[in-house]
C-alpha cells in the first residue's frame, strides 16, 4: 500500500511534494502550503487510496526562525486500513492556510483547535472560533513561547 | 465571518444563527427560542455546554460549546518527562483510566523503540478490557437514567464498584490508577487478583443480562431510543467518528482488528456491528460490546504466561523500587530517568489503541530530550461530539439527553 | 419581663437547635461534578456507600433547592465563572464541600487554564484530600459539615476543615 501512494502522490504532485519520509512504519509527506486542498481532495476521492476519514489534525511549533508552525493532516483508509501522514510547513510571517473542511466535515472543530492553541488561521473554515478557551482570551496557550502556568490577569476570576 | 467587530462572548450566538436551518418547520408564530443547556446539566455527562435553537419542540441547530474543562494536558505534557505524564493519562477518560494508561505507553515504546514481554502484554489486555467494562457500565447507567430508568444506573455501579475493587487488588487504587510503565508495568498481577476477576466474571454476564433485560422489554426505554439521532453512514466516516458510534452504522472498524495491538490477534472474539445508525443501535454494539469483553478476558486469563513484566533495557524501563535501596546501578539508573527522562531518538509517531469511546491515539515528537517536544492527543470524544449537530437537527428537545447520552462523551477527554 | 425574655430566649434557641437538627440530617447537595470527582461521587451516592444513612441522598441539580455544594473535579478559568453564579444562586445557609486535590488547590494540573484553589473565589467549609478522595473520605466530610451545623455555626462562621488522606 506504501509504494501505491507514494507512487501516486509523486505522480500527480510532484513538484508539490517537498519530501517523503517513513519512520517507524510510518509514511509521512511533507506538502506545500498551497496544495494541501488539492492533495487531500484527491486522496480523499481516489478510488483506490480513498484516504475517507481524517483521524487527527494538529498544529506544532517548532520555534525555530523559518516555517515556525506545522499543521499536520493524519488521515486513514478505512478501505486499505492504512495510515498517512500529511505535513504542512508554515511560517510565523503568514499564519494562513487553507481549511480542509470541504473534503472532511470532522476538520471543523480541529481546525479550531489549532486556531486556538496556535493562531494558525484556516481560511475558508466556516466558524473559526476558539474551540477551548474563552473567546475573549487573547493568547495562544500551546505556543513555546507562553508560559506553562500562564500569563497572570489574562484570564479573569469571578469576584469574591 | 468577520470575527473583529462581534463582540467575543456573542460569537457563539452568531454560529447558531449561521448554521444551515435548512430544516423549517411551521412556526405560527415565526420566532423561535434558544435554549442553553449546560455547562452544568444533569444530562450532559460533565460540563458540555449546548446551545440550541427550538422551533416549537424541534430543534433547528445546535452548538457544543467546549472547554469547561480545558486542563491543557498538551502543554503540561511538553513539560513533563515521560514517565511523569502516566498519571495525567488517567484523567483523561477517567471513566477507563487503565486503558489511557496502555495506550500512552504503547506510543512511548514505539518511540522509543522498546518491546514488552509477553506476560505484560497479556496484563494489559486485561487492563484494556477491565477498563472497557467499566466505562460502559458508567455509560450504562447514566444513559438508562438520562431516559428514566434509574434502577439500571445503581445495578451498573454495584457492577463497576466490583471492577474498582479488581482495580486496588491489581494497581493498588481504585480509580487514578496509574499502572503502566513504559517498557512494562508497575507491578505483577498477583494470584488472588486473578482469582478475583474469575469470579467476578462468572457472575457479571447474568447481571448484565438482568439489566439488558429490564431495558429491552421496556417499551418506554425502546421508544425513546429507536430511530433517535440518526447519523448516516457517511457522514459518520466523514466526521471521523470511532468506535460504538462508528460501529453502530454498518462500518466494521475496530482498531484491535484492523491495526493489531498487544496480544489480541492470538485472542478470539467478535466485533458487534449494527446497521440502524440510531440510539438503539449504539446501545446493543456497547451491550455487545461488554460480553465480547466478557470473552476476551476469560481468554486472556487461560492463556496468560509466565515470565518478566518488564522489558530489560536498564536505561530507560524503571528499575524495581526495591532493588533500588539496595544496588548502585539500580539506584543510578532510576535516578537518571526519574531526573532526565529516557531521551527516546530524535522523531514523531502515532499509536492508538480501541479505547471504550473509540480510536485513542497519541501523537508524539521527540526532539531527543527528557520531554516530550509535543503531544497530541487524539481523543474519541472530542471527535463524537462533533456529530452532535447532525444527529440533533429536527429531533425534539426531549430526545437531546438520549442522543448526548448515546454519544458517551467524557469532557476529560475531550476538552483535554 | 427578665423572665419573659429569658423564656424567649430559650424558646428560639430550642427553635433553632432543631431546626439545626433537621438540617443537618436532610442536607441536600448540589453536585457540581465536574470531571473525575465526579465519579468517585457517583459511588458516593450509589449502593456500596450508600449516603442516604446520612440523609443526603436527594441529589439536587437546581441550585434553589440544596443546601450543601460539592464541587468535584478540575475548575478552570471558564468554569469558575458558572460555579461562582450556582453559588450566588443557593439560598443561604450554604455550605461548600471541596472535593479532591483539583479544588483545593489546583492539584496536579499547573497549567494557565486551572484555577489554583476554588477557594480564590468561593468560601470553603471542607477540604476532602485525594485523587479522587475515596467515598468513605467525602461521607466523613459530609459529616464535619453536619458536626458544624450541630454546633451550631452559621455558614459565616467558617473554621476551615481539612480531611486527609489515609491508607
Ligand atoms: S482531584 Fe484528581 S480525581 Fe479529582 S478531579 Fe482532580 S484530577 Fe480528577
Amino acid at each position: 500500500m506504501k509504494d501505491t501512494v507514494v507512487e501516486k502522490l509523486t505522480a500527480r504532485f510532484s513538484e508539490s511534494i517537498e519530501f517523503i519520509n517513513e519512520y517507524r512504519g510510518e509514511l509521512t509527506v511533507v506538502l506545500k502550503k498551497k496544495a494541501i486542498v488539492d492533495v487531500c481532495r484527491f486522496l480523499h476521492d481516489d478510488d483506490e487510496l480513498h484516504f475517507d476519514s481524517l483521524r487527527d489534525l494538529l498544529g506544532a511549533d517548532y520555534y525555530r526562525p523559518d516555517d515556525r508552525y506545522e499543521v499536520v493532516y493524519n488521515l486513514f483508509s478505512l478501505k486499505n486500513k492504512f495510515r498517512l501522514r500529511l505535513k504542512v510547513r508554515i511560517d510565523e510571517s503568514d499564519l494562513h492556510v487553507l481549511s480542509v473542511t470541504s473534503v472532511w466535515s470532522g476538520a471543523n472543530w480541529q481546525e479550531r483547535e489549532a486556531y486556538d492553541m496556535f493562531g494558525i488561521v484556516f481560511d475558508d473554515h466556516p466558524d473559526l472560533r476558539r474551540m477551548y478557551m474563552p473567546e475573549e482570551f487573547e493568547h495562544h496557550p500551546l505556543r513555546k513561547d507562553f508560559p506553562l502556568m500562564g500569563i497572570p490577569g489574562s484570564l479573569a476570576l469571578p469576584r469574591k | 465571518m468577520d470575527t473583529t467587530t462581534v463582540d467575543p462572548k456573542k460569537r457563539i450566538f452568531r454560529a447558531l444563527e449561521d448554521q444551515d436551518t435548512s430544516v423549517t418547520f411551521d412556526d405560527p408564530l415565526e420566532n423561535d427560542m434558544i435554549l442553553n443547556m449546560g455547562p452544568q446539566h444533569p444530562a450532559t455527562h460533565g460540563v458540555l455546554r449546548l446551545l440550541v435553537r427550538l422551533d416549537g419542540e424541534t430543534i433547528v441547530s445546535a452548538v457544543p460549546d467546549l472547554g469547561y474543562l480545558h486542563r491543557g494536558y498538551e502543554k503540561i505534557a511538553e513539560n513533563t518527562t515521560y514517565h511523569e505524564f502516566i498519571p495525567h493519562t488517567d484523567r483523561l477518560d477517567y471513566l477507563s483510566p487503565l486503558a489511557n494508561n496502555v495506550a500512552y505507553v504503547l506510543a512511548v515504546e514505539k518511540l522509543a523503540g522498546i518491546e514488552v514481554p509477553r506476560r505484560a502484554q497479556f496484563i494489559r489486555v486485561i487492563c484494556c478490557e477491565l477498563a472497557r467494562l467499566a466505562s460502559h457500565l458508567v455509560w450504562l447507567g447514566t444513559m438508562a437514567m438520562d431516559v428514566g430508568a434509574v434502577t439500571v444506573l445503581l445495578w451498573g455501579f454495584r457492577e463497576r464498584e466490583k471492577i474498582q475493587d479488581i482495580w486496588d487488588l491489581l494497581t493498588g487504587v481504585r480509580f487514578t490508577t496509574s499502572f503502566t510503565r513504559i517498557g512494562g508495568l508497575a507491578q505483577d498481577m498477583s494470584d488472588e487478583t486473578t482469582a478475583a476477576i474469575r469470579a467476578f466474571l462468572d457472575q457479571f454476564s447474568e447481571n448484565l443480562h438482568e439489566s439488558e433485560k429490564l431495558l429491552i422489554k421496556n417499551k418506554i426505554f425502546i421508544d425513546r431510543c429507536e430511530g433517535i439521532g440518526y447519523i448516516s453512514p457517511a457522514d459518520a466516516i466523514n466526521i471521523g467518528l470511532t468506535g460504538p458510534m462508528l460501529r453502530a452504522c454498518g462500518v466494521e472498524h475496530d482498531l484491535r482488528r484492523d491495526e493489531p495491538y498487544l496480544s489480541y490477534p492470538e485472542l478470539d472474539f467478535d466485533i458487534p456491528v449494527y446497521h440502524d445508525c440510531d440510539t438503539l443501535a449504539r446501545f446493543y454494539v456497547r451491550m455487545q460490546e461488554m460480553k465480547e469483553s466478557v470473552k476476551i478476558l476469560y481468554q486472556a486469563l487461560d492463556k496468560i504466561p509466565n515470565g518478566q513484566i518488564n522489558a530489560s533495557d536498564p536505561k530507560r524501563v524503571l528499575p524495581k523500587k526495591e532493588r533500588t535501596y539496595s544496588k548502585m546501578e539500580e539506584l543510578i539508573h532510576d535516578f537518571m530517568i526519574v531526573n532526565f527522562g529516557i531521551n527516546p531518538p530524535i522523531g514523531e509517531i502515532y499509536q492508538a489503541i480501541e479505547g471504550s469511546k473509540g480510536e485513542l491515539g497519541f501523537y508524539l515528537v521527540s526532539h531527543g530530550e527528557g520531554y516530550p517536544w509535543r503531544l497530541k492527543i487524539r481523543s474519541p470524544s472530542f471527535v463524537n461530539l462533533q456529530s452532535l449537530p447532525v444527529m440533533l437537527k429536527g429531533q425534539m428537545i426531549s430526545d437531546v439527553v438520549a442522543i448526548i447520552g448515546s454519544v458517551d462523551p467524557v469532557m476529560g477527554e475531550a476538552d483535554k | 419581663m427578665g423572665m419573659n425574655s429569658a423564656t424567649e430566649g430559650f424558646l428560639t434557641t430550642r427553635l433553632d437547635d432543631i431546626a439545626g437538627w433537621a438540617r443537618k440530617n436532610s442536607l441536600w447537595p448540589m453536585p457540581m461534578g465536574i470531571s473525575c470527582c465526579a465519579i468517585e461521587m457517583m459511588s458516593f451516592a450509589g449502593p456500596r456507600y450508600d449516603v442516604a444513612r446520612f440523609g443526603s441522598e436527594a441529589f439536587r441539580f437546581s441550585p434553589r433547592q440544596s443546601d450543601l455544594m460539592i464541587v468535584a473535579g478540575t475548575v478552570t478559568y471558564k468554569m469558575s465563572h458558572v460555579v461562582r453564579k450556582i453559588y450566588d444562586q443557593m439560598p443561604d445557609p450554604k455550605w461548600v464541600i471541596a472535593m479532591g486535590a483539583c479544588t483545593s488547590t489546583g492539584g496536579m494540573y499547573r497549567s494557565y487554564s486551572v484555577v489554583q484553589g476554588i477557594d480564590l473565589f468561593v468560601p470553603v467549609d471542607v477540604y476532602v484530600a485525594g485523587c479522587p478522595p475515596r467515598p468513605d473520605n467525602l461521607l466523613k466530610g459530609l459529616m464535619e459539615i453536619q458536626k458544624k451545623i450541630e454546633r451550631g455555626e452559621k455558614p459565616g462562621q467558617r473554621e476551615k476543615i481539612y480531611i486527609e488522606e489515609h491508607a
